[in-house]
């Protein structure tokens, strides 16, 4: 298939969701399937890695290749088919639960290494599959089935993690805003490095407190600020920071970065490998010498 | 005169130990002789005992043995943990101003050298040459050479410049001048000639990672444990040259599901570890196996549970590499049998992890891992590496497998059990994969008829290689003995040297590098009066395995003390077992 007339319905598989009606999930995929063909990859050439939870279903509902791994651990799965073959499209998705609970520790790892990966995070701040436990994101008062006071405690800064860790491209967006989301998404795809978008993608069934209400009126949209200038690191950093507010937009962007392939050379495709032993591997026996 | 000579080197961990064992048995080595090599360390970088030992002959050799005929000991307590294999016979080279030779207790006719290493060191311009200065005093006392050893430094110090180089020369023979001078009436029974062979020495980690290479794969991901480091830090370095990449992951979680992701992109892919990151990595063990992804897994054993004893010998893991993971899947366990073997047997997991789309685990124990041994050049002959990719389909040949919608079955039912592989890029063979259980098509599916096609559908991959492949054991000894001994890993070269021991008592030997699927000795078993099976366990895992098969009692001998099996000892326990 090439990759000019590719529209988003291609990368649409013929298995209906089975997210609850209203799920934010629908937007956030939706959205992901035009930025791929908007930026003018083919499902051939896109390599889906998706997590464990309701967001974690993507991978099926999504046509491209695709692994559907285990709980918390995409990003490494990721990492390895994207320095195996630079050429690929390599997407991330999964939860909040699963990015930064579970799956925290490759995430920090992840964006610090700077692979070309774009991660979409669908963050819900509850559990879905599991029905409605707190998860990293939610708030300190937000009662669940497994925290019937709050969970007490600070939730994960997403985008403070991912700026610590030197992240180059460092996003949110909010699935409900169909074009901001898409064109954010967009331009994370296009970004050489590690990009990630968390995206607010209300679970309609288990949590009443981050609606679409809520983040309808609370996100403030950067891209109407005229002031915001995403490379200004300290800016980032104060927005990121921000107790008081919530932002929609790419909030940090290091266009200059140098993706970990480039990094450490790696260019090659390596499913292509020869026949019987490479040349020079006699070499290697030699140096036992 | 003796020609099979065992030497070592000992002292605190931190002292240049194995470098300096190490350029000792490469001196050896090129000089033509054939060397095997173990180390025994403790697990601390500084202090604590370490030694390097080196066993040489003409012949070729393939264990340690009970007896020390040469000792640079720069520790009393090197005395002390090697009395017991000092004889009449020893010679041990000390520096007396740091130790008297009274301070330790050695049999009585062993001839202590005191030889002022340091002094000597400072010299040839730095006490930090005092073991270049021993191993010069051993060349004299076992007439080896110096030049030999001089060969052997200029490859070890030549990246560090020439004056080095000659210093170290100089310090080597400071120490072959002193012992000739001052001892010039001693006379030892020590004499190692040269021959024209041209020999290389490699332990089983390297030849891992050589085999790898050889064998197609361009991918390592690996998160450092003893013993298993050395195979990443061999590919290091190398592997880039043949347009592969080596990541050290942040744990083992991440070292198999990168190499996961690798492996789905199409590249042959690696991860090694021991113990404690197998444990890790079960649960995406079960993945890889159930999503069809060939993936190789090394586990170079080392002593358990939990973090156990990390330097020491032990093939624990067997049952978990047979049984570990949630739920049924098929694996597939190699266990070569010698360094050589570990090369052969790496580039042959990666062919059956790609002809059968499963996980191949495959295992060295500490032993063969650490040790290193002499080789002709020959045995790592890499024009006869064949690589055989299985079911990778192209563009070309997709058509065949996909269903009338055009969709690509990457789980299709096959009568042998395998099913077309399609990688990213593929033109026509997008497809998803997931650890749900899944349709032909891979998508998820609790349909009961799916479920069980699948099931068997994996399963039956087993029955297709056990068709296909030569899975073979090795044999040695009297193919005609009513007794069998039974080995798989490490303890093959053991048990070949305990033969020697046992004159008069007839022995066939079964050595199994294939733990699943595996040889069908039942015939063998049956066959026999007398069964052991000699292991590096406690409980006798291999020996389960075997009765289970067979539906016979087998005896066992076990040794879980973290030491290895010695040629002698071993010999002695064979035989009160079959006595038994
Ligand atoms: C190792 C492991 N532990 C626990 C689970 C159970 N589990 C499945 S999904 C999930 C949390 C999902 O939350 P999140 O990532 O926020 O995704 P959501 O369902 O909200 O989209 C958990 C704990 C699992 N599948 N694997
Ligand atoms: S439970 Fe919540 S997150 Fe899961 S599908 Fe339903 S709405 Fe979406």
């Amino acid at each position: 298939m090439s990759s000019e007339n590719v529209r988003f319905t291609d990368f649409k598989s013929d298995k209906q969701p089975t997210w609850c009606p209203g799920c934010g999930d629908f937007g956030t995929m939706n959205g992901m399937m035009k930025a791929l063909a908007e930026t003018g990859n083919s499902p051939d050439e896109t390599f889906v890695v998706a997590g464990i939870g309701c967001s974690g279903k993507i991978g099926t509902y999504m046509r491209s290749y695709a692994l559907h791994g285990v709980h918390g651990r995409a990003l490494p799965v990721g990492t390895g088919a994207k320095l195996a073959n630079p050429d690929l499209e390599v997407m991330v998705a999964g939860g909040d639960g699963d990015g930064y609970s579970i799956g925290v520790g490759h995430f920090i790892h992840a964006v610090r290494r700077n692979v070309d990966i774009t991660y979409v995070v669908m963050d819900n701040r509850i559990y879905g599959l599991t029905k409605g436990q707190a998860s990293p994101t939610s708030r300190p008062d937000f009662e669940t089935s497994t925290t019937p006071e709050g969970p007490k405690q600070p939730p994960v800064n997403p985008l403070a993690l991912a700026m610590s860790a030197g992240g180059s491209f460092i996003a949110q967006s909010f699935s409900s805003d169909a074009m901001r989301h898409t064109e954010i998404v967009q331009e994370a795809i296009e970004h050489d490095g590690f990009s990630l978008v968390n995206t607010f993608s209300p679970c309609v069934t288990f949590n009443d407190v981050d609606t679409y209400d809520y983040f309808r009126d609370s996100l403030v949209d950067l891209s109407e600020e005229d002031d915001y200038d995403r490379h200004d690191y300290d800016q980032a950093k104060d927005a990121i920071l921000d107790a008081d507010k919530e932002y929609m937009g790419v909030l940090y962007q290091d266009e200059n970065s140098t993706p970990y392939h480039e990094a450490h050379g790696v260019t090659e495709n390596m499913a292509e490998i020869p026949d019987g032993a490479p040349d020079g591997a006699t070499d290697l026996v030699r140096e036992f010498y | 005169m003796h020609d099979d000579l065992n030497w070592a080197i000992g002292g605190e961990a931190g002292d240049g130990i194995a470098s300096t064992g190490k350029i000792f048995a490469q001196a050896l080595s090129r000089a033509g002789r054939h060397v095997f090599t173990s180390k025994d360390f403790a697990s601390r970088i500084r202090g604590g005992y370490t030694a390097y030992k080196v066993r040489t002959s003409v012949d070729e050799v393939q264990s340690v043995v009970d007896r020390l005929d040469v000792l640079i000991a720069l520790t009393e307590r090197t005395v002390d943990e090697n009395i017991d294999e000092l004889h009449d016979e020893s010679v041990i080279i000390y520096d007396g101003d740091r130790t008297e030779f009274s301070d330790f207790e050695a049999p009585d006719d062993t001839v202590g050298l005191d030889v002022p290493l340091k002094s000597l060191a400072e010299d040839a311009g730095g006490a930090i040459m005092r073991n270049i200065v021993a191993l010069g005093a051993v060349c004299a006392v076992t007439e080896f050479p110096i030049e030999n050893l001089d060969e052997s430094l200029e490859k070890r110090f030549g990246d560090k410049g020439e004056s080095i180089v000659e210093n170290n020369k100089e310090a080597a023979r400071l120490g072959f001048e002193y012992v000739e001078d001052e001892y010039d009436d001693v006379s030892t029974p020590y004499e190692l000639e040269t021959t024209d062979s041209d020999y290389v020495l490699l332990n089983g980690d390297e030849a891992i990672g050589m085999g790898a290479i050889a064998g197609g794969c361009r991918f390592y991901s690996g998160y450092p444990i003893t013993p298993a480091t050395d195979v990443m830090e061999y590919l290091t370095g190398r592997i880039e040259q043949f347009g592969g990449h080596v990541v050290q992951a942040e744990d083992e979680l991440a070292a198999i599901n990168m190499a996961l992701g690798a492996a789905r992109a199409g590249a042959r892919a690696m991860t090694a570890t021991s113990g404690p990151g197998i444990d890790l990595m079960s649960e995406t063990f079960g993945l890889v196996a159930t999503s069809e992804t060939p993936l190789v897994i090394t586990n170079v054993m080392r002593s358990g549970p939990s973090t156990g004893m990390p330097t020491k010998q032990e093939q624990g893991d067997l049952n978990m590499m047979l049984y570990g993971g949630h739920g049924e899947v098929p694996r597939f366990v190699l266990a070569p049998t010698s360094v050589a073997e570990c090369f052969h047997k790496t580039v042959e997991a990666f062919n059956l992890a790609e002809k059968y789309q499963v996980p191949v685990y495959l295992t060295a124990d500490l032993s063969l891992a650490v040790t290193e041994r002499t080789y002709e050049p020959e045995e790592f002959d890499m024009d006869e590496v064949e690589i055989d990719r299985g079911k990778l389909v192209d563009e070309d040949d997709i058509s065949a497998w996909q269903n009338e919608k055009d969709q690509f079955k990457p789980h299709a039912a096959t009568a042998d059990g395998i099913s077309p592989r399609a990688v990213p890029g593929t033109e026509g063979g997008v497809h998803m994969s997931t650890g749900l259980e899944h349709d032909e098509l891979g998508r998820r599916t609790e349909d009961t008829e799916v479920r069980v096609e699948q099931v068997d559908k994996r399963n039956r991959k087993v029955e297709t290689a056990e068709e296909r492949e030569d899975f073979d054991y090795r044999e040695f000894g009297d193919g005609d003995a009513d007794n069998l001994v039974i080995s798989w890993g490490s303890n093959e070269g053991t048990i070949v040297e305990a033969l020697g021991y046992l004159d008069d008592v007839d022995v066939r030997v079964l050595s199994v590098p294939y733990i699943f699927p595996r040889p069908d000795l039942t015939a063998d078993v049956q066959s026999a009066e007398n069964v052991v099976v000699v292991e590096a366990n406690a409980t006798g895992q291999f020996a389960d395995v075997v009765e289970h098969d067979t539906l016979e009692r087998v005896e066992r001998i076990n040794k879980y003390d973290g030491v290895d099996f010695k040629a002698d000892e071993l010999a002695d326990e064979i035989k009160q077992t079959l006595e038994a």
